[in-house]
């Protein structure tokens, strides 16, 4: 355990340090850093005393060095556009989309599990043959149309939930949360839906998918045979077997939850990351984006060790070939 | 009154070109503690004949006729919920794929624990000692440190004794086994075949023996009963159906003599081939391929009669004889 461990770790920042050397690239050779920092009036000397200053004279493994120092102590430089630290900026954004992202895919677990099950388990019932049909709606629509549809419905013709923003946020240590106030899940629930419906359909056709696999296997065959009630057979022998692929899945899309977040944010100006970066890009601002994308990278990587740890637990043959699952 | 008694058994499949008879009219007896051994081509219906007995026929299929009783008692037309009982408790069943049959993510003491509390009143506690009793009547080396093992750390053949174990593990009265030695290494499959039976006799328990392999009905069976095209070609007592069969198809079959290891479905020595189901001759289903056939085969379809030999036979030939006593 301990050794598959380590393993995983040291490839995750393998992974990590590539996309530092691409934030990187990014931050000293899109554009010109000085050239963004600095007024039309600034004279060449002023300009080249601050680019020795920067170090932007040293060779370029010391400004990596520099750049990847810097990151390890959360120092992502200076806005362009806002001329504020980047790191307080991401972190004051930050707790919006966490929580955005964490109900979309508690919405699409808790959901799509149960709906996979049922209709894996019924696959002919009347209920899952709908179930199957709105499915694919929730496939095939882009988000930001399910997010303008949502409005439409809910806060233009109904009027009962806020169009855009967090609603009433309360303070909590610095930690901005929507989730203690009516006004901040309300304002929660068209988002955390239009960025979890995609996942949650496709969460549903998976353990549906998983399900009939499974159920054609001898040992559910011969768990019937043995007289185990449906429940044991279903829920104790059936589902724990279609948990790898669930766990999988449902890991990875944790991730682009977070990433498509730009999307849902935009659709419901919801200040939160993701937002952030739109206008980063807008504006050029390398600083915010290089620390967007690490961080978003760093979200991957956890979230994939924590995967790989989870199968290792979830199934035991993994425990002596002791290889390496790939993703 | 027979421990299994099947009569008139009729299994079909509902498909889009029509229903297609997989088991036709199947008459079949066991008595307590016997084993009846069931042989024929592949396709031939052992399975189907097998799945309809523990009440386990994979939908579309379904029992569309006669009747299945077990100690006097239909099963055939159970809830499923009553069948679940049956099920493990009076008769057990052990499959074609023997190293498939165990769940990979749980340790063999607990799917044997699981088997035993379903249903009985034991403990947890209690449930694992007569576990581990019965890995040991297996022949599991140390059961009490394998007992929390998973299913890959065994080989092939301690699988399958570990799948005995479960399907014998509440003591039922008959065990359906769907040739529980195909996927074994050839080496191991008398021992697993032996085992059975051993075990079989201390418990008093009958065995539906499913298999292609004439040499371990020859050992282990007391009565068989040959498969043709869904239908019952021949049954009697082991030693008189493998020396003296009556059966244009059984003799076909025990023609070639080389005994033990003789394989059914490799059989070449009639010509041609089992008829699909989609084109069953009328009549008798063997008469396209009998050396013997007459017109009757080709319009009448054959009840098992007795011959002049021990065993019944689904045969024309011996309708004087049946008629006269
Ligand atoms: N789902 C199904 N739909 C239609 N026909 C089926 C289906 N399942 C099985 N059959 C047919 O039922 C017949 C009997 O199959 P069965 O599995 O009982 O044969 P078997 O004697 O056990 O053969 P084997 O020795 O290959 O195991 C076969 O002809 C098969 O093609
Ligand atoms: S009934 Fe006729 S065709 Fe069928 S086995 Fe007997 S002789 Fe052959
Ligand atoms: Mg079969």
């Amino acid at each position: 355990m301990l050794a598959f461990t380590i393993n995983r770790f040291a490839q995750s920042l393998v992974v990590m340090f590539f996309v530092a050397l691409v934030a990187f690239a990014m931050f000293r050779y899109v554009g010109d850093p000085v050239h963004q920092m600095v007024g039309i009036e600034t004279t060449l000397e002023e300009r080249e005393a601050l680019r020795v200053e920067l170090g932007l004279n040293d060779p370029f493994y010391v400004q990596f060095g520099r750049f990847v120092g810097n990151a390890l102590l959360l120092d992502f430089g200076v806005s362009y556009q806002h001329k504020k630290p980047v790191t307080e900026m991401i972190v004051a954004r930050m707790p919006a989309t966490l929580e955005l992202s964490i109900l979309s895919a508690l919405f699409a677990l808790l959901i799509g599990v149960p709906m996979g099950v049922y209709t894996g388990l019924n696959r002919d019932g009347f209920l899952s043959k709908c179930f199957m049909t709105v499915s694919l709606i929730g496939i095939s629509l882009p988000t930001f149309l399910i997010g303008i549809l949502l409005i439409f419905l809910f806060a233009v013709i109904l009027g009962v939930l806020p169009s855009f923003g967090r609603g009433t946020v309360v303070d909590i240590g610095g930690w901005r949360t929507g989730l203690l106030t009516v006004g901040g899940l309300k304002a929660l629930i068209m988002p955390a839906i239009t960025l979890g419906l995609f996942q949650m359909t496709l969460i549903m056709r998976l353990v549906r998918a998983e399900m009939l696999e499974v159920l054609r296997t001898d040992y559910i065959k011969f768990a019937r045979a043995r007289g185990l009630t449906n429940r044991a057979v279903n829920f104790g022998h059936a589902l724990k077997n279609t948990l790898v692929p669930v766990i999988t899945i449902t890991g990875l899309q944790l991730g682009s939850i977070i990433a498509f977040a730009i999307i849902t944010e935009t659709v419901f100006q919801w200040p939160g990351m993701g937002l952030l970066f739109l206008q980063a890009i807008q504006t050029v601002d390398i600083p915010i984006m290089a620390a967007y994308l690490i961080m978003i990278a760093m979200f991957f990587v956890v979230i994939n060790l924590i995967v790989d740890i989870l199968y290792y637990v979830v199934d035991p043959r993994l425990r002596i070939e002791r290889g390496v699952r790939g993703t | 009154m027979a421990l299994l008694e099947v009569k008139n058994l009729r299994v079909e499949f509902p498909t889009r070109r029509g229903v297609l008879v997989a088991v036709d009219d199947i008459s079949l007896e066991i008595s307590e503690g016997e084993v009846l051994g069931v042989v024929g081509e592949s396709g031939a219906g052992k399975s189907m004949t097998g799945s309809a007995i523990i009440g386990l026929l994979e939908p579309p299929g379904r029992i569309a006729g006669g009747e299945i009783r077990l100690e006097g008692e239909r099963i055939d037309n159970l809830p499923y919920e009553q069948m679940r009982r049956i099920r493990g408790a009076k008769i057990g069943a052990i499959f074609q794929d023997p190293l498939t049959s165990l769940n990979p993510l749980y340790t063999i003491g607990r799917q044997l624990i699981e088997t035993i509390t379903t249903h009985t009143d034991s403990s947890d506690s209690d449930a694992q000692k007569m576990a581990i009793d019965l890995l040991a009547e297996v022949g599991i080396p140390a059961p009490e440190r394998r007992f929390d093992s998973y299913p890959h750390e065994f080989s092939g053949g301690m699988r399958q004794r570990v799948v005995i174990a479960l399907a014998l593990c509440v003591n039922p009265r008959l065990i359906v086994a769907d040739e529980p030695t195909t996927a074994l290494d050839v080496s191991i499959q008398a021992q697993i075949i032996a085992l059975l039976k051993r075990l079989c006799r201390d418990h008093g328990t009958a065995v539906m023996l499913i298999t292609h392999d004439m040499g371990v009905i020859a050992e282990t069976a007391d009565r068989v009963a040959v498969m043709y095209a869904g239908r019952i070609a021949e049954v009697g007592a082991v030693r008189d159906v493998v020396k003296d069969a009556r059966h244009p198809y059984t003799e076909g079959l025990m023609g070639s003599i080389p005994l033990v290891g003789h394989d059914v479905k490799r059989l070449t020595q009639i010509e041609g081939a089992m008829p699909r189901l989609t084109e069953i001759p009328a009549g008798c289903a063997f008469n396209p391929r009998c050396p013997k056939a007459f017109d009757r085969c080709r319009t009448d379809r054959p009840e098992l009669l007795s011959t002049d030999g021990t065993t019944k036979a689904a045969c024309w030939l011996y309708d004087e004889e049946s008629v006269h006593g």
